[in-house]
């Protein structure tokens, strides 16, 4: 059976999806808006960047992170500058690597969602008076529902489902850092096979109702961003 | 009361360049063919193409360069129908209509959702999804959405390019109807002469992105230099009024500014008047009155000018009936034969009359 370390790893990872996926859709709408729109020379530029974390092996974000973030770092020199200290070993430095680990996967669905979603319904709404947040709530929000519930499914499963990064920036630290992906490993470290078992077997229980839900509601999403 | 545009916008391979005054009335119709500039030049009007000049709708500033002052779209009190319906697929027909109409203060709603849902017949589409409307009706539905923001001015971009035949027959006459009643100016975009002939008070002649001619639609059509940008829609408009009906052949005369016409036996009464188009593929001209035709609309003209069509078999007359301008194409060939020139007089034989209500 789970014990209380294991739903500690639990609520933590259940929290740090939930908030990377908010934050995910707040940063990563305008710029999928930006990307699906822009004219700019720089979009392939920021496009790829975007698309970065889906190919990198985790460690490798994990490692760059963390001389970023770390005391050294110039990111984890400006926040202790601010008086936030460092990142790296901290729930606030897992927040911040998942948000990047899964940009991709929150980015690409909206991006086509924009995309079909076309400029025409945009300017019918302008020409009859709704100006640009009112187009944003009642326009595009509606009919890019389906993109957005892709993107915040597949935000969330994949913040859930991360573990190299987290081992890299957050090491193993009970109700900071050890999420239920790095508790699985420190039971089979230690043989706890049972214990392995609970958690690993209710992963793919997860995963699969997830991608259930997405396929029961979504039928027209796409499976891989 | 006038619409004041001068617009000036620059694409790669294309320029457009327009300056005119319009009646602040009436529908305007900007005709040309494809890449002319004309939807280009009405996206711009409307704040969704950025263009620099100047429009000023009925003494309305809502773009000046000069002055750098611009209006978003949304702040243009203006309606828009695209040339395919673009309803909000998300709303139901009621919402799409309202939308708009919601977005206005009471105080700036001039049309009502009830009067304009029993002008376009809207009733029993209103608890229908938008997806299962045929194309007339979709279109039906975006026209009612723009008029329920009781624009100031309705752009409207080839509403009928994208239905078929029947379907076009089907819209024009709700067009036809709007024209008549609304107050609010329009421009419409066409590339076809037969909408234009239906609705246009006054015609602005596109292409390749600068205006060529822009007037009266009635002056324009009888223009000999203008004809070949109607093709075979090229031909006057003439007021008519109903004489008298003749039951026996089933027909109805028609007293015109150069005599009487004529036409298939219409349903008004005598006395009532009639726009008729006569096009220019359907006047030829004789020396003298030909008792043994089959044409039995004759009359008596006198030669105007003379010049070139657009196939170089073939001349383009104008000629003057009664004090009415008439248009007649024939060819090169006969009007060497007939010795033509202008001053001459002729009888003009008329083989169709088309009647615009």
């Amino acid at each position: 059976m789970l014990g209380p370390d294991d739903w500690v790893a639990i609520w933590l990872t259940l929290e740090l999806a939930t908030i990377t996926t908010v934050l995910l859709l707040l940063l990563g709408t305008p710029l999928a808006w930006w990307l699906a729109h822009s004219q700019s020379r720089w979009r392939p530029i920021v496009g790829a960047i975007t698309t970065l974390p889906l190919v990198l092996p985790p460690t490798v974000i994990g490692f760059y992170l963390l001389l970023l973030l770390g005391a050294k770092g110039p990111i984890g020199q400006l926040t202790q500058w601010l008086g936030l200290g460092i990142l790296p070993f901290t729930f606030a430095g897992l927040v911040v690597a998942s948000v990047i680990y899964s940009l991709p996967f929150v980015v690409q669905p909206l991006q086509g969602a924009f995309i079909s979603l076309g400029q025409r319904p945009l300017e019918v709404a302008a020409t009859l008076g709704a100006g640009p947040l009112d187009r944003f709530i009642h326009v595009v929000l509606p009919l890019c529902r389906p993109g957005f519930f892709t993107a915040a499914v597949m935000g969330f499963a994949h913040t859930v489902g991360e573990f190299g990064v987290v081992l890299m920036m957050g090491g193993s630290i009970s109700g900071q850092t050890r999420v239920v992906s790095v508790q699985i490993y420190d039971h089979v470290d230690k043989v706890q096979y049972a214990q392995a078992h609970w958690l690993a077997g209710g992963m793919v229980v997860f995963s699969f109702v997830v991608l259930l839900l997405l396929y029961r509601f979504n039928p027209h999403a796409r499976s891989t961003p | 009361m006038s619409l004041d545009i001068r617009l000036a916008l620059q694409r790669p391979g294309f320029s457009l360049n327009a300056e005119l005054v319009l009646p602040g009335r009436g529908v305007t119709a900007l005709f040309g063919p494809s890449g002319s500039g004309k939807t280009s030049l009405l996206r711009a009007v409307a704040g969704l193409e950025r263009a620099s000049g100047q429009v000023t709708i009925n003494g309305q500033c809502w773009q000046d360069d000069e002055r750098q002052l611009w209006r978003p779209v949304d702040q243009r009190p203006l309606g828009y129908v695209f040339q395919e319906a673009s309803l909000f697929a998300h709303l139901s027909v009621r919402a799409n209509l309202e939308f708009g109409y919601r977005r206005l203060a009471p105080s700036a709603r001039q049309l009502h959702p009830e009067a304009v849902i029993s002008w376009l017949d809207l009733a029993p589409l209103l608890d229908r999804p938008t997806a299962v409307l045929s194309g007339g009706e979709r279109q039906r539905v975006a026209i009612g959405r723009a008029l329920l923001a009781s624009p100031q001015l309705l752009l409207m971009d080839e509403p009928l390019a994208a239905l078929d035949k029947n379907r076009r027959g089907e819209i024009l006459p709700y067009l036809e109807r709007l024209h008549t009643s609304l107050e609010m100016p329009v421009l419409y975009v066409s590339h076809d002469s037969e909408e234009v002939v239906r609705l246009a008070d006054q015609l602005v002649l596109l292409e390749q992105g600068q205006v060529v001619a822009s007037g009266q639609t009635q002056q324009l059509l009888a223009d000999p230099i203008l004809a070949a940008h109607f093709g075979d829609d090229a031909g006057v408009l003439w007021l008519g009024q109903i004489q008298c009906h003749d039951d026996h052949y089933h027909l109805t005369r028609l007293q015109v500014a150069g005599g009487s016409l004529w036409v298939s036996r219409r349903p008004e009464s005598s006395g009532d008047r009639l726009r008729l188009q006569i096009r220019a593929r359907d006047v030829s001209v004789a020396l003298n009155r030909a008792e043994d035709s089959s044409i039995s609309n004759l009359l008596p003209a006198t030669l105007v000018s003379m010049s070139d069509s657009l196939d170089a078999g073939h001349l383009q007359l104008l000629l003057d009936a009664g004090g009415e301008p008439l248009l007649a194409r024939i060819s090169r060939r006969s009007a060497a034969l007939l010795g033509l020139k202008p001053g001459l007089a002729l009888w003009a034989q008329i083989k169709a009359v088309a009647l615009l209500a």
